[in-house]
């Protein structure tokens, strides 16, 4: 059987397929949601240290680890546009953008949330917070710098380039707590130890963080079918599928 | 109930938190609804 690998990489097949997917998907978050919500607000127990404050882990790690993988993900993306001149690619960035840039704003403002019972600081110029404000200004920089270039073309290119030098600083947030002396706490799991939490709690994080990439899926898709019917709104499928809309 | 809410004390900043992640999601469905329709409504 011979399959067409580029059959999704024409816009047309992929607002189709993508279409087909977002009601499962937004399901699938929700369901998880709940899931982690009811594992980590009810079945996890109170923190021995940190009392009942310790339960913000559950949407500031998974926002963290989101606005990292997003990061990684937009700027492959934007490469792959850059290099092969494929339009979904950039248009799958460019739908990335304003959901890395909300899970670096969330993972922030939790993160503030947090560290004022337990560090007595909102914000502290601690290596990791400092490296994580970076990332939000360089999402920030990536869609003003999109915005700022009318034609479609040469503002993925220009996109493209910032996405692809920012890049370098993923690493630096996430080993910025090995490299510096950082108020903020190691990482919370890792795959070469064991993991230093309560099993429950662990389920319930990653229960979350299960539910925050079905929704960042969802979201970007979402998205990305907009700008499919901006940027293609001269072909003839745009107008038949607006038409019977 | 009243205890469980209270989160030990920390109630403002654990449902603080879940606050402003609920409404950052319903702030960007809301923008991508209203983003969907201004495209098929143009016509």
């Amino acid at each position: 059987m011979k399959i067409h690998w580029f059959k999704y990489a024409a816009p047309q097949t992929f607002f189709q397929l993508s279409g087909k997917c977002i009601p499962s998907l937004m399901t699938i978050a929700a369901l998880l949601f709940v899931v982690g919500f009811y594992v980590g607000f009810i079945l996890a127990p109170t923190d021995a240290q940190q009392g009942d404050a310790y339960r913000i882990i559950y949407v500031h790690v998974p926002a963290a680890w989101m606005s990292m993988v997003i990061y990684v993900v937009m700027a492959g993306w934007a490469g792959l546009g850059w290099a092969f001149n494929t339009r979904l690619s950039s248009m799958m960035a460019t739908a990335l953008a304003p959901t890395g840039a909300m899970f670096t704003f969330l993972a922030l403002w939790t993160g503030a949330l947090w560290g004022k019972p337990t560090w007595g600081a909102w914000w502290v110029w601690d290596a990791r917070l400092t490296s994580e404000l970076i990332l939000l200004f360089l999402y920030i920089g990536f869609m003003a710098l999109q915005a700022s270039i009318d034609d479609a073309r040469r503002a993925d290119k220009a996109g493209a380039l910032l996405a692809l030098v920012g890049v370098i600083n993923v690493p630096v947030i996430y080993f910025s707590v090995k490299w510096w002396n950082t108020l903020h706490q190691g990482a919370s799991i890792s795959l070469t130890t064991a993991p230093s939490m309560v099993t429950v709690m662990l389920l319930g994080m990653l229960i979350m963080t299960l539910a925050f990439w079905a929704y960042a899926i969802a979201v970007t898709l979402m998205r990305v079918r907009c700008i499919i019917l901006e940027r293609e709104k001269n072909t003839d499928w745009v107008k038949t599928y607006l038409e019977r809309q | 109930m009243m205890t469980w809410l209270a989160m030990g004390g920390y109630g403002l900043y654990v449902w603080g938190s879940m606050g402003v992640v609920l409404a950052c999601v319903v702030i960007e469905l809301i923008g991508l609804r209203l983003r969907s329709k201004a495209i098929t409504g143009k016509r």
